[in-house]
């Protein structure tokens, strides 16, 4: 079984994200990571490949140094890699990065792709739909269990109540919660063999996906104003000596809870 | 003038919310799925209806109402669609999108009559505007934004002859399974959360949570290191992966404060916060902070709690 994994580089959530003077991302300087739904992503497709054999490929859009993203899943254990780099996707919105994804996927033999349910910098959680809507694939979304039974994939669709079971044929694109697995770790024999693997690096025109339609010029969503959140200011913090439940009852009298 | 079409997949307190936000930008057609969702939006002051009855919608995934949404929407002019943004209408909305060949917002909490919307970003510390640029405007709008308000209508409804089509049946829903609410009001409904961590230490502790939540009339949440350690079940995780709740009092036991849990809570009208390590990053955004072992402090708060009463 082919299995492509998408994953995205995005700012570290755990330090100080900001957007740029276009209004983007700030994705400079070495604060980027992978997103972290996606290592529950290749987590999946590393151990469906260990149930069924095949290959896993990565794939990614996004700017030079998503190589070290993409580098991280090689010595997680994936096979190869798929980079689409080029000056001209910087600024695109959703549905340009799905026509872009969708391109480079119809390039290649795949039986399954897997994602996050949702990035973790803009976390629209949309683009397996995207992509169903693109290639024509099934979507079976927010998956915390996986199973693949021949050419039928079974997913549990984890919901706030409860869950659905899902099933369809492959091909099919699944995309994870991190209720799924838990992500391995890149041993070091795997850091060594990753240096050696391949990495394909595709502009839009190697997909032929016109630069026109991507990218800021071809957006049909466009970001106005950005400001920041006052900060939440640190209220009373008071140290229990023995009264400290007694205190924190004046308080949430006082504020009429109690 | 041109109509704003709301989606209705349900009778929730959701979709009213989003039914109330569009009748403040105009006159409102509602697309609604089934009885109780039709009766709703004439509750909530729809001016026209579409009525989507077909056979075998919930048999398969998403797919056929995002069609029969599309099947409603092409070929009219609107000024906006909009979707509660829930999973699902995500990704009805996506689908809509590529559909139409139109831009979409997602998890907007504000929407203006031009068009622009309110994103909150980076676990919501950046406020944005934006707007879609070319097309329609397409925007899910996040559970909570406004606040519902009946207004009774009696909208000419229109049946909608939609049969699920072949396309829309590759994903087959063999069952869903729904776990009892239980007792306590819901996370996203609840005025008062009491949430627990890691620190409570265990599953039995937890019911000193669940004393504090019942003695406020609360909700119990969990952080997710608290649901990883199986103290307590998933579907009361607070955070980035878990639920985003937004009540008047947020009480965090034995919880750090990292930004992923951060990310569920913080519009929390009040917060306070119970941790002994005194640099927890919990305090930093906590109204009222009790440094302090929680196993002697709620015990002393249920006690106060009881005197007061
Ligand atoms: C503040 C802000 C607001 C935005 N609002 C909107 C908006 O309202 N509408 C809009 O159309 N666009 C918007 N965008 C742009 C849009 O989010 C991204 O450009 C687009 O790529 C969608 O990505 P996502 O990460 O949200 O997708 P998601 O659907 O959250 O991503 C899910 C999964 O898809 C995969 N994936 C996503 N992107 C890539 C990639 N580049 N390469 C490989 N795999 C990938 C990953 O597995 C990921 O976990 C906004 C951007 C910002 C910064
Ligand atoms: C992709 C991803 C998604 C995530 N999503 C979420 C999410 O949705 N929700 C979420 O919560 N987290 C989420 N996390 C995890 C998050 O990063 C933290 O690991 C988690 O929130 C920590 O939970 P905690 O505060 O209970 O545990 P810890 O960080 O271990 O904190 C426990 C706290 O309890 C205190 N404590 C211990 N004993 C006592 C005592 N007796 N009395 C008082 N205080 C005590 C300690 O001082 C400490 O501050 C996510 C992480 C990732 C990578």
């Amino acid at each position: 079984m082919d299995i492509v994994v998408l994953v995205k580089q995005v700012p570290d959530s755990g330090l100080e994200r900001n957007l740029n003077a276009e209004k983007r991302v700030d994705r400079d300087g070495s604060n980027n990571v992978m997103g972290e739904l996606d290592e529950y992503a290749v987590e999946a497709a590393l151990q469906l490949k260990e149930q069924h054999d095949g290959t896993v490929t990565v794939l990614t859009v996004g700017p030079d140094q998503a190589t070290e993203t993409i580098r991280k899943v090689l010595a997680m254990g994936a096979d190869q890699a798929v980079h689409v780099s080029d000056e001209a996707v910087a600024g695109s919105d959703a549905l340009a990065t799905a026509q872009i994804l969708a391109a480079a996927l119809g390039r290649a033999n795949w039986d399954l792709v897997l994602a996050g349910a949702e990035s973790t910098d803009s976390g629209m959680g949309v683009m397996t739909h995207l992509l169903s809507a693109h290639t024509g694939a099934a979507a079976l979304t927010g998956a915390r269990k996986i199973e693949i039974d021949g050419s039928t994939v079974t997913v549990e669709h984890q919901k706030d109540n409860g869950y659905s079971k899902l099933q369809a044929q492959l091909p099919a694109i699944v995309s994870v919660w991190d209720t799924i697995n838990t992500p391995r770790y890149p041993s070091l024999k795997g850091i060594m063999a990753a240096k050696r693997k391949k990495i394909e690096v595709l502009s839009l025109s190697d997909l032929g996906v016109d630069a026109s339609a991507v990218g800021a010029a071809g957006a049909s969503t466009e970001v106005l104003t950005v400001e920041s959140r006052p900060e939440r200011s640190a209220g009373t913090i008071v140290t229990d000596e023995g009264e400290g439940g007694r205190s924190l009852a004046e308080f949430l009298a006082s504020e009429k809870f109690i | 003038m041109s109509q704003i079409l709301v989606y209705v997949p349900d009778n929730s307190r959701h979709s009213a919310e989003v039914l109330t936000l569009a009748r403040g930008l105009g006159e409102v057609a509602a697309a609604a799925f089934g009885d109780e969702a039709a009766s709703l939006a004439a509750e909530y002051g729809a001016a026209s209806l579409y009525k989507v009855d077909a056979d075998g919608l919930d048999d398969y995934f998403v797919a056929p109402k995002a069609e029969a949404l599309a099947s409603i929407a092409e070929g009219k002019e609107w000024q906006a669609v909009l979707v509660p943004s829930t999973d699902e209408g995500k990704a009805v909305a996506a689908r809509l999108a590529v559909k139409l060949g139109t831009g979409f917002l997602t998890d907007v909490s504000a929407l203006d009559g031009e068009g622009v919307g309110t994103q909150e970003i980076f676990a919501g510390s950046r406020i944005v505007t934006s707007k879609v640029a070319k097309g329609v405007t397409v925007a899910t709008v996040k559970a909570g934004s406004v606040a519902a308000e009946a207004a009774p209508s009696e909208p000419a409804a229109e049946a909608v002859d939609y049969t699920v089509g072949d396309d829309a049946k590759k994903v087959a829903v063999l069952e869903t399974v729904e776990e009892p609410p239980g007792d306590r009001p819901g996370l996203t409904e609840a005025d008062i959360v009491v949430s627990g961590g890691r620190g409570v230490g265990s599953a039995e502790n937890f019911s000193l949570i669940e004393k504090v939540a019942d003695a406020f009339g609360g909700a119990v949440g969990a952080s997710r290191a608290a649901v990883d350690s199986g103290y307590y079940p998933h579907k009361f995780q607070v955070g980035q992966t878990g639920t985003t709740v937004s009540p008047q009092l947020y009480v965090a036991a034995g919880i750090s404060g990292a930004i992923q849990h951060r990310a569920g809570m913080q519009t929390s009208k009040t917060i306070v916060a119970v941790n002994k390590d005194s640099d927890a990053p919990i305090f930093s955004m906590a109204d009222y902070g009790v440094v302090g072992d929680l196993f002697n402090v709620l015990p002393q708060l249920l006690e106060e709690v009881e005197k007061r009463k």
